[in-house]
């Protein structure tokens, strides 16, 4: 029992109002944090741009510049216009998924991106954020007893499927399978009772062996990648492979800032995006990739904390599915450049190079930080 | 409006000021919310709120618990890869960023008896591929045909080679470019993925075919010289595969430097980080003079071959045959045609007679005989033979070549007029065995030091070869094998060492090699050879012989005698081999060898030393079908012999080493 709840409840009083109250209600800490990882992504990109700062650190430290500001005049909006907007917001990704799928740019046999003049953007990350925002919307004045009606569920579990089935579509299977993922999790802490997941979970396995028929063939060659690297170590398994490398040489402390080897002769892939992390471990070693680990599981806790400090179930689901959305960035990239599950493109946020993906990011946050700001807004408690 | 229903953050009291909902606003809107629910109705909705949150709490931290376990997944992921298994990824990174490559070293030279270059080594532009720099080995191959044409046997060999070599091993596309194709090459380097530009040498033979069958040719290795040495696996390297090139390949070829390479992952280079220098191949210095090589094989004709030693340490100083080949060929590859050409040919272009063809001795062979003769003790100096013109033994009549017969004949002048009865019956007296122990000392039918691989031995028939082929040994064959006829192979330069021999009493062995890397390797003086064992009694009185057979006027090679100028006497002797038995009816219709087709008339022989008192040269000469020896091959010993006394005044030990003009050409 909150008193200051029962007070405000009582009293009418709102922290809510005026611009300087809410700038001092953004926890600064925060930032500073994301400006840490980020100085961990300029120092990174330095060096995988041959140890300078042109090409990719430059243009990291402008685009987290214009991502900060971005993020902070998004903490500034009400959560409750958020809120009101999360539905228009929805129907705007679905809109930029499909318009993907008629107009996009193919990379990879996949329709990913929509050029927005120089912006390079890839609807199915922005599509994640949307469908957190949507069904927190949903869920937000629902009791425990009208979560667990199955009835009430289908709506949402609708919102989760039409984005995941364009995203398959694309095709993207990772990307699908994190945004159903994200769904799962907000469905989880909205209350959805735990044997609707267990029949899910049967059937998933029960229809994993027939979808793995469907796969294109790049998606099955990672999937035996995966099991199998040394099988084809100079094709597909050549990533994988290279990026072991680099990370075991790296050792305990690394063979130093700009002394990567394995980074600097072109072993590793695409280093300055997907494995960005291995080279950061290469130079830095275990010391150096726990330490930035470390720093991103933060911003995963923050995420978390945020959603406890909410005092509406709206901003606590945007909390629990943004963070998890973070956590799944940095779990997938993470385990994918160690090896430990197939490759996909997923970059690490704040430090991989990439403008759609700081983008996207940045506006999470934004959002999370309104959660926070706006923390005590009253609005909506749960109904039956 | 049920959409606003379905919504829930449709403000249910229709209240559209989101920073001032008026339920929220004071004791008024408490109330109204009040009257809307119901007190308990109030308390209700807070319990309620509070059991979500205690829900969406536990949830959270499961959620949360499970990410925590994620990345702590994601630590022990790192500490197994950086931690324990580092040693192990840092080799492996390091294998990846190091290459060491061979640094051939420069094939060493083959001088000749003057320092003259008779093999060296010029510049070659060359397009090596390397498979693992390109994607699409066919589509570099293909973009290279349209500037250097490829044929496709070509394209073939190097798309064998790049399944069969390591991707990482540079393989040889193309030799010998010229300057405009190596700028076109330069010039389309980005199509040319995979193709880098090097500088090889390549093997110069400057006297060509005159020296091919004592210096051979190199040409590139097969699977069977692959020995271990990395050196081998180099593209354009070369081994020897013939003559001094292949018996001296080792010292020749080197030993291999190495550097080691900072490479990245596309195989550049990035900096060197070590070197470690070569040996380069040792020149070897050999003892044939090649002008007078040359001389001896511009006055031969096809099927003659001519062996010219230094008869008191068993230098090689010209070994002559015709026809020859040029070695320069293999350099870039011997066509199937021209192959199939020196191979197929009656000729035998490739194969060096002088080591590899094998003759009866004839009467060349007669000195060898009489030795056995005298050691055995079945005769005197003195004891004279009769010689009717043929010698009957069981049915069978053994002809003299003089059909009146020589009359009665002791040794020296048996020697002298070649006397057929004679050796017959020494022959006959010794025994075969006794015979070939004797030849074998003259280095007959047993392998030479002959720097030259592949050199037959040649054969010396005794009774027990003979047995071994399953057949008896008569006296009769005995009896032919006394004139040097029979189954007799020797090569020309065993009869030129047996005439060193004779000549000299040692047993000096033929050899090429005159010095390795500037240093003289074998004993030049007669003193460094073991004596035969022979009493110089017999020796002096053979000498005297042969003496007699050049200078005398019984001597069957009086004419062939040293012109004065020269200053010196040879010693020799004459042999004429039957290559097609005579049958009796022809010899009585009144035979003539003349008239007999090229390839059944009689070999030619002569062997000789000179000057006969102080011997220096040892000669041999072979003319196929050349109808007589003194008639043939004598005059042609002589000429030989005038030749070498002009070129090489006594036998002037040449200096060991290149020639100073030499010094700073080719490599």
């Amino acid at each position: 029992m909150s008193g200051t709840y029962e007070k405000r409840l009582l009293t009418g009083r709102d922290r809510t109002n005026g611009l300087l109250t809410k700038l001092w209600q953004i926890p600064w800490s925060f930032v500073l944090l994301i400006g840490l990882i980020a100085g961990v992504g300029y120092v990174a990109l330095y060096s995988a741009g041959g140890g300078g700062p042109e090409p990719y650190a430059t243009k990291h430290a402008v685009r987290f510049g214009f991502g900060l500001v971005m993020m902070l005049c998004i903490a500034l909006i009400d959560i409750r216009l958020i809120a009101k907007l999360a539905w228009l917001g929805y129907l705007a990704g679905v809109g930029l998924l499909v318009l993907v799928l008629l107009h996009g740019n193919v990379g990879k046999g996949a329709q990913r991106w929509i050029d927005i003049g120089p912006l390079q953007l890839q609807p199915s990350e922005l599509m994640k954020i949307l469908l957190v925002l949507a069904l927190a919307a949903w869920f937000h004045r629902a009791s425990w007893e009208k979560v667990g009606n199955p009835l009430f569920l289908i709506p949402p579990a609708i919102l989760v499927l039409i984005p995941v089935a364009l995203i398959l579509k694309q095709p993207n299977l990772g990307t699908a399978l994190i945004t159903a993922m994200i769904g799962g999790a907000v469905f989880f802490a909205a209350g959805a009772r735990l044997w609707k997941f267990a029949i899910i979970a049967a059937g998933v396995a029960v229809a994993a062996p027939i979808a793995y028929d469907h796969l294109r063939d790049y998606q099955k060659a990672r999937i035996t990648t995966f099991l199998d690297p040394e099988s084809d170590p100079l094709g597909a398994g050549y990533n994988i492979i290279q990026s072991k490398i680099a990370l075991g040489s790296g050792g305990m402390f690394g063979k130093g800032f700009l002394q990567g080897t394995q980074g600097h002769l072109n072993f590793l892939p695409e280093k300055q995006t997907d494995f960005i992390f291995t080279m950061i471990a290469e130079e830095f070693g275990l010391a150096g990739a726990l330490v930035v680990l470390s720093l991103l599981a933060l911003v995963v806790v923050f995420c978390f904390l945020v959603a406890f400090r909410s005092k509406h179930q709206f901003g606590r689901l945007v909390a629990i599915g943004l963070g998890t959305n973070f956590f799944l960035y940095v779990f997938v990239n993470v385990a994918m450049v160690t090896g430990s599950i197939p490759v996909g493109g997923v970059p690490l946020p704040l430090i991989s190079h990439g403008g759609s993906a700081m983008l996207t990011t940045m506006l999470g946050f934004g959002l999370l930080l309104s959660v926070y700001v706006h923390r005590d807004a009253e609005f909506g408690v749960a109904r039956d | 409006m049920n959409w606003r229903r379905a919504w829930p953050f449709a403000d249910q009291t229709g209240g559209s000021s989101l920073l001032a909902p008026a339920e929220r606003r004071g004791l008024l809107g408490l109330l109204r919310r009040r009257a809307q629910t119901g007190f308990s109705g109030m308390l209700g909705v807070r319990r309620e709120e509070e059991r979500r949150r205690g829900i969406f709490t536990r949830r959270a931290m499961a959620l949360g618990g499970l990410q925590v376990a994620a990345l702590g997944f994601l630590g022990t992921r790192l500490w197994k890869l950086q931690a324990e298994d580092g040693d192990r990824y840092k080799t492996l990174a390091e294998e990846n960023r190091l290459s060491a490559r061979l640094i051939p070293p420069p094939r060493g030279r083959v001088l000749d008896r003057q320092g003259k270059v008779v093999a060296g080594n010029r510049l070659n532009w060359r397009a090596l591929l390397v498979a693992e720099h390109t994607q699409d080995v066919s589509a570099t191959l293909e973009n290279f045909s349209r500037i250097v044409p490829l044929a496709d046997h070509e394209r073939a060999r190097i798309e064998r080679e790049v399944r069969r070599r390591r991707r990482f091993v540079p393989l040889m596309v193309r030799e010998f470019l010229t300057w405009e194709e190596m700028a076109q090459i330069e010039v389309n380097a980005p199509d040319l993925p995979g193709i880098l530009i090097d500088v090889g040498t390549t093997r110069l033979y400057p006297e060509a075919e005159h020296m091919a069958h004592v210096v051979g040719y190199v040409a590139p290795p097969a699977e069977r010289d692959m020995d271990g040495d990395p050196l081998l696996e180099l593209p354009g390297i070369r081994v020897g595969r013939l003559g001094v090139e292949k018996f001296h390949d080792k010292i020749l070829r080197g030993r291999a430097g190495a550097v080691q390479l900072e490479v990245n992952a596309v195989g550049r280079v990035i900096r060197e980080l070590d070197r470690r220098e070569g040996l380069q191949g040792q020149d070897v210095q050999i003892s044939v003079d090649t002008e007078l090589q040359k001389a001896i094989r511009n006055r031969i004709q096809e099927g003659t071959s001519v062996v010219l030693m230094d008869a008191r340490n068993g230098e090689v100083l010209a070994m002559a045959t015709q026809p020859s080949f040029d070695p320069n060929i293999f350099n870039a590859g011997v066509s199937a045609q021209q192959w199939r050409q020196w191979t197929s040919s009656r000729s035998t272009p490739l194969i060096n007679k002088c080591t590899n063809g094998l003759y009866a001795p004839g009467s060349t062979f007669k000195m060898v005989v009489a030795l056995a003769a005298l050691e055995a003790k079945v005769t005197t100096p003195g004891e004279a033979v009769y010689c009717p013109g043929h010698l009957d033994f069981g049915d069978t009549r053994f002809h003299c070549h003089k059909r009146a017969g020589h009359g009665g004949l002791a040794m020296r002048g048996a020697i002298m007029a070649s006397c057929d009865i004679y050796f017959y019956e020494m022959a006959k007296r010794v025994g075969i065995d006794r015979i070939a122990a004797m030849a074998n000392r003259f280095g007959l039918g047993v392998e030479l030091d002959i720097e030259l691989p592949g050199s037959r031995k040649g054969l010396v028939p005794t009774r027990a070869w003979r047995q071994a082929q399953g057949k008896p040994w008569s006296i009769g064959d005995t009896i032919v094998h006394g004139i040097g006829q029979g189954f007799y192979q020797l090569t020309p330069l065993a009869m030129a060492t047996m005439t060193a021999r004779l000549a000299t009493g040692r047993a000096v062995q033929p050899h090429l090699t005159r010095a390795i890397g500037g240093k003289p390797v074998r004993g030049s003086r007669p003193e460094d050879w073991p004596s035969l064992g022979i009493p110089e009694r017999d020796l002096r009185l053979i000498r005297d012989a042969m003496y007699g057979v050049v200078n005398e006027g019984g001597g069957t090679a009086n004419k062939a005698r040293l012109p004065s100028s020269v200053g010196a006497q040879m010693a020799g002797k004459t042999g004429t081999t039957q290559v097609k038995r005579i049958s009796r009816e022809q010899r009585e219709r009144g035979f003539r060898a003349e008239n007999l087709p090229r390839e059944y008339r009689p070999h030619a022989l002569f062997v000789a030393y000179a000057p006969h008192d102080n011997p220096v040269f040892a000669v041999s000469v072979i003319v196929e079908h050349g109808m007589s020896g003194s008639g043939t091959a004598a005059p042609l010993a002589r000429d030989v012999l005038v030749e070498a006394f002009t070129r090489l005044p006594r036998g002037l030990p040449a200096p060991i080493g290149p020639r100073v003009a030499d010094a700073g050409g080719t490599r």
